[in-house]
């Protein structure tokens, strides 16, 4: 049996189990993703965008899945505390694919929650980009978080999303996110990915953005999982014109991640930044592929992805900046510079541009590098050892990506992780149960 | 000789505004290679099969070792699939309304022994084209072998050639003369499995050159095949192969015409480089094929697999190329570097204008130690083209030290062509040092703005501006080349100002 065919089965078979479950208008659309992901079934090794990433192989194990939304008995703040110290922040949690609030916060709500408050805004943006893999997310996804920042309104904390897999069986994860920003609003949300126990996950996400004109956005994703995870997520942002949109995505520990980021660039003047870091070693693997697509005219792109890939692992990034032709006067800018540190780490990277509009400036830059032998010698000079000046280096090379957050404790924060990261300490968080 | 082939059909002249009529006549005027020749040519039956592959083997006399792989990579091709990965849309190719075989010097049984036999229609054309057959016109010290349609015509400077030992002929003549030399090196470079079009030509390849410069020489005089697509309907398969052996070195120019032609002539052929412990080969070209009409009729679909394998110890090879013909251009010069210390090096200008497509690049496969290769691509697109690199760099686990630099530039001319940037790299080593980078703008208003103060009108300007951009490649092309390819850029990219 093909790996896909579980998935179809799975849905034919439970169909009315998910939609008892769910909201009308996430099942309203159920039907016509399955169908469609039933003629595609798992994007192949051949297809341009999956060339690093066997979808078929990740998705093929038994997986679990908890379609009667049982109550996962954990108090997440028991178990586990992701702290950013001096940030102060509205704490939601998502466990598995199912949301949790201790307090009403704000502008956020569950989906199913919103399908039932703000049922046209659903309906309006729910499942707009639905392509590849979100598909499946879609015809699968039961519930979600729903985040709506009304007119000129401004969030004043930033959001923490806790996204925790618990489970004691191999699991599969449905997450979906839904953020709309109307025009001149303003938010800022962090996403952590952990893991609480040692069992295979696998996490669809799909979280779809909608910044209507002179909005604002930070969104950071920090994924910080184990080994047997696996991630296929599917970031969608539609901008509007004059709008300000970043999106820092930081990978520090994981098993398979595949991140497609896919921005539709509308609305003129806009700017747009992805950042990457990716720190990556024994059979870690991680994918970043981005498309920026550039309609309107006047709008900037920037992109900087940075991974740093040892042991056996492998790094991959593919991102693409399309300039259509009335996008006359983009500025777009990609970076993409890689350190392998060992023969048996594996880097793809494949930045790619295609342009059909001439007044632009497009330009994009890849590198795939080893440290600088004369800044170890330098350090080592001066009595620092050849380990310690190693990782000074590597650190500095990930910093300029974490130095591009705007949030000032959330930067710290990751410096100080990163680093223990690289001392190979990371995964021992403190206040976590792994690791107490 | 008829000097124009191309008449439009009556109900398209009839819509044609005054204005059109006059742009139609300077673009042809564009491409003064259009011409066709009289000659007596024979063409074999369109279609393909395995008889017709067993026909070409047969009319030119080949051993059964070489109708054998023939054969094998028919039965290849004919399981596979016309690849559709690159940027590019490629007319419907029906490859059985294509003759295979066609041979202008079908009078002479043998072949041409002197100069006289050859069709004095055929030494005109290669006259008009500029190509010295007749050595008498030594002093510009350049061997050449020119290949009409599927056929070597002739082979210049031979006699001095083979007393230092170098072999240049054609493909077929070496299968008959140095069989041992063909069957080591012929499809160790690009395998028939290669891909499509490498299948096809590997079955019914007609022509090409072979060049074999013995150990230790370095080869007095720069080395040249000219091909030309004459006859109606018919596709070249040329193949060619360097042997350049221990120790020495050749430089080699490519350089290409077709008449104009209302429907699409297929070009696929296969270069093979094998370049020994030290040796150096330089393969220069010049690629002029008929780019179809500015409405896009016609012109030459130019499908070509070019690669050379460094086998030797700090060998080097270096591809240079100037694209500025063909409807249709896929092709990616590459290069093996198994030899430790190996270079190698790609340079190309590619421009595309009107209706054409370039979907071209290289790749640099990095397996021995302390490897370096170098891409620079140059990418000008104007009127409704289309115009994309693509390239690999791939270092392998053992490639200790490999050492790469890319650059991609690309210069837009309106808004309605297209210039794309699709580099692939692949990296299995701690070691290695792998850079890329690439760039698209349109050409800068502050030049333009400059020349034109000081009374350089804006189409010379242009031209300046385009040789300036395309200088780091030009440079690299021997000298009666490198005024050829300067010339062809700014015909190429003529009226696309405005």
């Amino acid at each position: 049996m093909n790996s896909a065919q579980q998935y179809i089965d799975l849905y034919a078979s439970q169909r009315d189990l998910i939609c008892h479950h769910s909201a009308p208008v996430m099942n309203a659309v159920r039907d016509a993703a399955m169908e469609q992901f039933q003629q595609r079934g798992f994007p192949s090794l051949k297809e341009e965008r999956y060339r690093y990433t066997d979808v078929t192989k990740a998705f093929a194990p038994d997986y679990g899945v908890n379609l009667n939304r049982v109550q996962v008995p954990i108090n997440p703040r028991e178990v586990f505390r992701c702290d950013v110290p001096n940030l102060s922040t509205h704490l939601a949690y998502v466990v598995n694919d199912q949301p949790l609030f201790e307090r009403d916060i704000p502008y956020v709500s569950s989906l199913r929650q919103a399908c039932i408050d703000h049922p046209e805004l659903v309906v309006k943006y729910y499942n707009k980009a639905a392509t590849g893999l979100a598909l499946l997310n879609t015809a699968l996804a039961q519930d979600g978080l729903f985040v709506y920042v009304p007119k000129n309104q401004h969030m004043e904390r930033p959001l923490q999303v806790l996204n925790l897999l618990r489970s004691g069986v191999d699991m599969m994860v449905n997450r979906r996110v839904l953020i709309v920003l109307e025009e001149g609003a303003d938010a800022t949300l962090l996403l952590c990915d952990h893991a609480m126990d040692r069992v295979l996950f696998l996490t669809t996400q799909v979280i779809e953005v909608f910044c209507a004109d002179r909005s604002r956005l930070d969104l950071y994703e920090l994924e910080e999982t184990h080994t047997r995870c696996r991630r296929f997520s599917n970031l969608h942002v539609h901008v509007g014109s004059d709008c300000v949109v970043s999106h820092n995505s930081i990978t520090l520990y994981n098993g398979l991640t595949r991140n497609t980021t896919d921005v539709v660039l509308d609305g003129e003047r806009s700017e747009i930044t992805l950042n990457g870091c990716v720190v990556a070693d024994k059979r870690q693997h991680v994918d970043n592929n981005t498309l920026v697509d550039h309609r309107a005219p006047s709008c900037t792109s920037r992109q900087l992805y940075k991974y740093v890939v040892d042991e056996e692992a492998v790094g991959a990034f593919a991102g693409k900046m399309l300039v259509r032709k009335d996008a006359q006067k983009t500025d777009s800018k990609e970076t993409n510079a890689n350190l392998c540190a060992a023969t048996t780490a594996r880097i793809y990277t494949q930045p790619m541009l295609e342009i059909y509009a001439d007044d632009v400036q497009c330009s994009h830059g890849s590198t795939v590098g080893v440290l600088d032998e004369q800044a170890l010698f330098y350090m080592q000079q001066r009595g620092i050892s050849a380990d310690e000046a190693r990782l000074l280096l590597k650190f500095a090379f990930v910093g300029q990506v974490i130095d591009s957050i705007r949030l000032e404790p959330l930067r710290e924060r990751l410096h100080y992780l990163v680093e223990k990261r690289f001392r190979g300490e990371l995964n021992k968080c403190t206040g976590c149960a792994l690791c107490k | 000789m008829s000097d124009n082939e191309n008449p439009k059909p009556k109900h398209q002249r009839e819509n044609e505004q005054p204005s059109n009529e006059f742009v139609r006549r300077v673009a042809e005027e564009k491409y003064k290679f259009g011409f066709t020749t009289d000659v007596h040519t024979e063409v074999i039956e369109r279609g393909l099969n395995e008889d017709v592959v067993r026909l070409i083997s047969q009319k030119k006399g080949e051993p059964q070792w070489l109708l054998d792989f023939r054969l094998e990579a028919f039965r290849y091709w004919q399981s596979q699939q016309q690849p559709s990965w690159g940027h590019l849309r490629l007319p419907d190719i029906d490859y059985q309304d294509i003759s295979y075989y066609a041979d202008p010097t079908v009078k002479k049984k043998e072949g041409p022994k002197t100069l006289d036999d050859i069709d004095p229609e055929v030494m005109k054309t290669f006259d008009k084209l500029g190509i010295p057959l007749e050595e008498r016109l030594a002093l510009s010290g350049t061997a050449v072998d020119a290949v009409m349609d599927s056929v070597s015509v002739k082979t210049t400077f031979k006699q001095r050639l083979s007393e230092q030992g170098i072999i240049f002929c054609s493909i077929s003549e070496a299968v008959r003369e140095h069989p041992e030399l063909v069957h080591q090196y012929l499809g160790s470079v690009v395998p028939y499995r290669d891909n499509y079009f490498a299948a096809l030509n590997s079955a019914v390849f007609s022509d090409g050159s072979f060049v074999y410069i013995p150990k230790n020489t370095r080869c007095p005089m720069e080395l040249s095949t000219y091909f030309r697509i004459n006859a109606r309907n018919t596709g070249q398969f040329e193949r060619t192969l360097i042997v350049c052996d221990e120790g020495s070195y050749v430089s080699y120019l490519e350089g290409c015409t077709a008449p104009m032609r209302d429907e699409n002539q297929l070009h696929a052929a296969i270069v093979e480089i094998v370049v020994l412990d030290n040796a150096e080969v330089k393969y220069s070209t010049v690629q002029n094929w008929y780019p179809g009409d500015s409405e896009g009729r016609g012109g030459v679909l130019n499908l070509v697999t070019k690669r050379g394998h460094l086998r030797g110890v700090n060998s080097k090879l270096s591809w240079t190329q100037v694209e500025t013909g063909s409807a249709v251009t896929w092709k990616y010069p590459s290069c093996v570097l198994s030899g430790d210390g190996s270079q190698a090096e790609f340079y190309s200008v590619a421009v595309t204008n009107n209706h054409q497509q370039a979907d071209t690049g290289t790749k640099m496969i990095h397996l021995g130690r302390n490897t370096r290769s170098t891409i620079i691509s140059k990418g000008i697109s104007a009127g409704k083209s289309e115009n994309s690199y693509r390239g690999l760099v791939r270092v392998g686990k053992h490639a200790d030290g490999a050492r790469n630099y890319s650059s991609c530039d690309s210069l837009l001319f309106g808004n309605q062509c297209g210039a794309h940037t699709f580099p692939y790299m692949d990296v299995q080593n701690s070691t290695a040092v792998v850079e890329h980078e690439a760039t698209t703008s349109k050409i800068n208003e502050d030049q333009l703005l400059y020349c034109n103060q000081r009374g350089i009108s804006t189409e010379d300007a242009i031209g300046l501006i385009v040789n300036g951009y395309a200088k780091d490649v030009i440079n690299k092309l021997p000298m009666e080349f490198a005024v050829e390819a300067q010339k062809l850029l700014q015909v190429s990219l003529e009226g696309t100002v405005g």
